[in-house]
């Protein structure tokens, strides 16, 4: 299996590639893509030194173009496709129609992986990016059991690629407007989600509230961390009962279940988060390197090895877990 | 200017759903209807038997009726109802998933707001494979809505005009989440909820609505007093989504406005009046946050 790691800037397109990632992915210094976080990145020089030294070391550059592009504004995404391919990127990860069919019709020779954005989450909706647009590669989103992976690639000839680990995102990817609903920024139009510009956060008796959009996320008591208000990690108030209504502050290790992924036939596993330091890429990196080393040559994997590194310090198995349905 | 009424997004009674459409047919002045299940898969085998007399009462009275698909497809099952919708339905499928489309092979079909179509690019490659209109994602801003309507005056356009916005879709349920079960056993808690199940702020403010696997706005979009601008842009259909506050009269509303019988600030105040104190939201069309709402009437009128 291939391990996809984040590049959020040069240097830690670097770092994935010194700990050993097997590609690196990463994105334009713009709305199109999915981490258009202020100070992360690249400018198109910057991707064409960087795919140089991924090339070098013998690992691969994967650009994700994964926002939905702008009605009269085609042309900022398509630029970003023309210097991928420029730059000798060695797949685009996209999510439009649009700008798939520009690619399969401009550059029929690069390799085109649907993003998790797409939500295509079944054999039926694979098939149609592939024989459509010669998709060669699927990332699913984070929402499917271990079983319902392995017969998805049973049903496709289409490469696999899941999530293993960081933030979880619990709503079908590509499909979700809650950001936009509280701050009027969605991660499908302009690349953030529950962006830092709309927090808030305020402190009156001890109690910490954070605040997105100016609605309330979550409140903390005294010696509590207040979390980062992610509107889906936030505690709200029902007839039923207040608190986390759609998933705990949890993030993704799906670090133990790498034998049953394999066996699943995933191509390539993927971590997220592009946005973190390069401390955390390389731990991370690393980690997954020695557990897949572990995994070659039949050795136990241990559980929480990353655990120091999560969002909470509280992990989850996510969706390959059935029951968390 | 059309008007289109949704697919039912919740669990209703089975007799009431019924009832709900042959009053629509009796007394909505809509043009079209969606009908099926969109949210959750478990949800259709307690109407599918009604599915025929609905279909017959709505197209008897004139209106023009169309099948809407699944909006997340994950489960075998599920491929198996998809595929079967799109490639023997007598009537025209709004395909709310990719996974239908790969069925339909360029056979006509409609859009439904489920599926992302965000600029124009998309929209051709849909409509050069069978799409006849679209309904758009309601976080498009006016912006957006007038270029594609541009750019493709050919193809009717629709935008989410009235109801709940469904912002997201997941493959767990909350409803069950909620009542300490999981989906695959989930004792179809979701029908507790005809309207949705309030989900608040910490502070006790409106925010979302639960429904299933489906998260929706607490507010109900509200697009009347944006009646005569959609109109000049050229944006054919409103969708009015159903709630159970009285749909015939909310359609009432809505058709008057847009043929000029009473203005949107009328309109505006009727449908306070129909919607009994929930709050209306039009921010997506003004690129704002989605929850809030513009009035064009002055504060402390109506």
């Amino acid at each position: 299996m291939e391990l996809i790691c984040p590049a959020g800037t040069p240097s830690s397109l670097r770092t994935a590639v010194d700990a050993g990632a097997d590609a690196v992915y990463c994105g334009f210094r713009n709305e199109t893509n999915a981490r258009n976080f202020p100070g992360l990145n690249f400018s198109p020089e910057e991707l064409v030194e960087g795919v140089a030294y991924a090339h070098r070391h013998g690992a691969k550059v994967l650009v994700a173009i994964n926002t939905f592009p702008r009605a009269g504004a085609l042309e900022l995404w398509r630029k970003a496709v023309d210097d991928a391919v420029a730059a000798g990127a060695d797949a685009l990860i996209l999510c439009d129609i649009g700008l798939m069919a520009y690619t399969a019709e401009t550059y029929p020779d690069i390799r085109l992986h649907v993003s998790v954005q797409a939500a295509a989450a079944n054999p039926d909706a694979i098939r149609f990016y592939v024989e459509r647009f010669n998709a060669k590669r699927v990332v699913l989103p984070r929402v499917l059991s271990v079983p319902e992976i392995a017969a998805i690639t049973r049903a496709t000839t289409c490469e696999v690629e899941v999530f293993v680990f960081g933030g979880l995102c619990v709503m079908a990817e590509g499909r979700c407007s809650l950001s936009s609903y509280a701050t009027g920024l969605s991660p499908n139009m302009n690349g953030v989600c529950s962006p830092a510009s709309h927090v808030a956060y305020e402190e009156a008796s001890g109690t910490v509230t954070s605040r997105l959009g100016g609605f309330t996320i979550n409140k903390f008591g005294k010696g509590e961390p207040a979390a980062y208000p992610t509107l889906c990690k936030g505690r709200f108030k029902t007839e039923l009962s207040t608190g986390y209504i759609f998933e705990d502050p949890v993030s993704l290790d799906a670090a133990t279940l790498l034998p049953g992924l394999r066996d699943a036939g995933v191509k390539a596993l993927k971590i997220e988060g592009r946005q973190r330091s390069r401390a955390y890429i390389e731990n991370v990196v690393r980690s997954f390197r020695e557990a897949l080393s572990a995994l070659e040559e039949g050795r136990t994997i241990p559980a929480g090895m990353l655990l120091s590194m999560s969002e909470g310090q509280s992990n989850t198995l996510g969706a390959y877990r059935k029951t968390w349905r | 200017m059309k008007l289109t009424l949704g697919p039912v997004l919740y669990k209703w009674e089975p007799g009431a759903w019924r009832d709900f459409y042959f009053r629509i047919a009796d007394e909505a002045p809509v043009d079209a209807v969606c009908i099926g299940e969109v949210v959750c898969s478990k949800r259709l085998p307690f109407f599918q038997d009604l599915l025929p007399e609905v279909m017959d009462r709505l197209g008897a009275a004139g209106k023009e009726v169309l099948l809407s698909s699944l909006a997340f497809v994950t489960l075998e099952r599920e491929r198996k109802q998809i595929a079967s919708l799109a490639r023997d339905a007598d009537l025209l499928v709004e395909v709310n998933d990719i996974t239908a489309l790969t069925h339909m092979a360029g056979r006509p079909h409609t859009i439904g707001p489920y599926v992302n179509v965000y600029n124009e690019a998309t929209l051709n490659w849909l409509v050069r494979n069978g799409t006849r209109r679209v309904c758009l994602p309601p976080e498009l801003p006016a912006s957006s809505v007038g270029a594609l309507v541009k750019a493709r005056p050919d193809v009717e356009v629709e935008v989410w005009a009235f109801g709940r916005i469904p912002l997201a879709i997941s493959a767990r349920c909350y409803h069950a989440r909620l009542h300490k079960l999981t989906k695959d056993n989930c004792q179809f808690v979701c029908g507790k909820d005809p309207d949705g199940l309030a989900a608040d702020t910490l502070d006790g403010q409106a925010f979302l609505a639960v429904n299933g696997v489906q998260t929706l706005s607490s507010s109900y979009a509200n697009l009347i007093e944006n009646l005569p601008d959609l109109a000049s842009m050229g944006v054919a259909s409103c969708r009015l989504s159903p709630q159970t506050c009285d749909m015939a009269a909310v359609s009432e509303v809505f058709r008057n406005v847009a043929d000029g019988r009473l203005g949107p600030d009328e309109g505006r105040h009727a449908l306070d009046l129909i919607c009994d104190g929930v709050s209306f939201s039009n921010g997506f069309l003004k690129g704002a946050a989605g929850a809030r709402y513009q009035t064009l009437v002055a504060a402390g009128s109506g």
